[in-house]
């Protein structure tokens, strides 16, 4: 693998751009891999690499259907934050926040991590009350956080509505200034580059119409375009299309797929410098390098899979952002787009085992699962690696749907995605 | 954006209207106290969240106010038809694992 670095771009720039090397390979596929991950998104090449870095294990094919990336992790608003209310939620997402502090530097890929710091907005005395809560949890497990004051908002966010007469006034917020943003494409294709690097063979445009088991127990996938792949483990990292993937093997997941969707605006000067988010008006927004304002709120409430959603969505969306930003009220959207989400009851991955042997699922991040793609991954790589769910790993198994032991982010902490 | 046909108002009404409910006909097991964890999870949470042809609850929110169901392909999202709780689908996929959890389906089709 070339290294890139300052020099290697001015090297490169002698010859006008013309010899740069192909950032992975386009390998046929073998007969059989120790490791066979279906899902070329984030989480996925993510596991990958972690596979072949921390355990030497670099015998894996990536399957993907589509292009590297092309799904969720293309379509997200690139939002990092560790700030869960629950041990066992917030010990996984500030495990991921730690590893995107050393990312760029440990794929030698720059993923543009920014840590512009994300207010997560009150606008009740039970909001409030919530987050001075969770702000307390989240100090209790070392990750950082803080609750401001109305006051601590204007002055973090000074374009913010904080007048009194608002609809919905903003009294206060939770405040991460760890957190931030990163270039999503980045993500996965600095993880993929790396991968390959170390061996692993990335398939693309290889779509798994058939997972092959014997004795309950799972031996291989069956592919549209190389038939049968071999692999002693089989980890499915496919996020919206996970119920499809179990069904093949014959088992449901407590999971539903809904389109998320997301939207940004023209491109216009610098003007928002952090990550806000409100759950009670039910948007979040932040600005990207190139200017454009990048907004997103909640799921559409149907089941879906056509990577698109309704029109009322998108309204509702904007009209929270503009309760926060009169301002932005005359700036126009240029694009808006959907993604597939999976989403569990409790709002909290699944990272487990399933009914099948060594089939084992990576899903139900369902809105929030962009800021965990480096936690997401390493963990399911020890989880693969071992055959048993990591430490992390544990709390999240689909079987806690059966005895009782939910993590119930989405109750309990009232965080928006 | 949808435009559903309420079974009750006998009238289409845009999406706005109306909310969507999950999936349709899941037989609340006659004695819970009887369930084992597995079963009771099951009906809880195990949805079959299928890629295509779904049977869903809607309720007219602000409209009737009263709950109907919705065969729907989840890929194009075309609505093919409404009917009313009780009644069974006319257009089912018989390969769908979660139609032989219809709970009325052997009163309504014998």
């Amino acid at each position: 693998m070339q290294k890139y670095s300052g020099f290697g771009l001015l090297k490169h720039a002698l010859t006008y751009h013309e010899n740069w090397q192909r950032v992975w390979r386009n390998p046929k596929p073998k007969k059989k891999y120790d490791v066979i991950i279906v899902g070329g998104g984030g989480h996925g090449l993510a596991t990958a690499f972690y596979l072949a870095k921390v355990h030497n294990i670099t015998n894996v094919a990536v399957v993907e259907k589509g292009y590297l990336g092309g799904g969720n992790t293309a379509r997200n608003t690139t939002i990092v934050r560790s700030n869960y209310l629950w041990d066992e939620a917030a010990l996984l997402y500030e495990h991921a926040m730690k590893l995107w502090e050393g990312m760029s530097q440990e794929l030698n890929y720059n993923v543009m991590f920014s840590q512009r710091g994300v207010l997560n907005l009150g606008h009740t005395l039970q909001d409030m009350r919530d987050i001075q809560r969770r702000v307390n949890a989240n100090r209790l497990n070392g990750i950082d956080s803080e609750a401001l004051d109305t006051r601590g908002v204007q002055e973090i966010v000074p374009i913010l509505d904080c007048s009194s007469n608002a609809r919905y006034p903003i009294l206060g917020a939770s405040w991460q200034p760890r957190a931030g943003v990163a270039r999503h494409d980045a993500v996965a294709w600095g993880y993929a580059r790396a991968a390959d690097a170390m061996g692993v063979d990335l398939l693309q445009q290889c779509e798994v119409d058939d997972i092959i088991t014997e004795d309950g127990a799972a031996v291989g996938v069956s592919t549209k375009q190389h038939g049968v792949i071999y692999g002693d483990r089989i980890g499915c990292v496919v996020a919206g299309n996970s119920g499809v993937l179990a069904k093949m093997a014959g088992f449901q997941l407590p999971i539903e797929s809904h389109p998320l969707q997301a939207l940004v605006s023209e491109p216009i000067r610098p003007i928002l410098d952090t990550v806000v988010m409100s759950n009670q008006v039910h948007g979040y927004i932040s600005q990207s390098d190139k200017g454009d304002l990048v907004i997103g709120a909640g799921i559409d409430g149907y089941n879906g899979y056509g990577q698109r959603g309704s029109y009322p969505t998108v309204e509702h969306t904007l009209q929270a952002i503009v309760e926060m930003f009169p301002m932005f009220s005359r700036v126009r959207m240029n694009r808006q787009w959907g993604g597939i989400v999976d989403t569990c009851p409790d709002a909290c991955p699944i990272i487990s085992d399933t009914p099948v042997e060594n089939l084992f699922f990576n899903c139900g991040w369902g809105t929030g699962g962009f800021k965990a793609t480096p936690g997401s991954g390493h963990v399911f790589a020890a989880t693969l690696a071992r055959g048993e769910a990591n430490e992390l790993a544990k709390p999240f198994s689909m079987f806690r749907f059966h005895n009782g032991a939910l993590v119930d982010e989405h109750g309990a902490a009232g965080v928006a995605h | 954006m949808f435009y559903i046909f309420c079974p009750y108002c006998g009238e289409h009404r845009e999406e706005e209207e109306f909310h969507p409910k999950g999936q349709a006909h899941l037989a609340r097991p006659e004695n819970p106290d009887d369930c084992t964890d597995e079963e009771w999870g099951n009906f809880l949470y195990f949805r079959s969240n299928p890629r295509g042809l779904h049977h869903e609850m809607w309720v007219h929110a602000i409209g009737c106010r009263k709950f109907f169901n919705v065969t729907r392909d989840t890929l194009t999202y075309e609505i093919k038809e409404t009917y009313r709780m009780g009644e069974s689908p006319q257009v089912t996929q018989p390969s769908d694992a979660h139609t032989s959890n219809f709970r009325q389906s052997s009163e309504a089709t014998s």
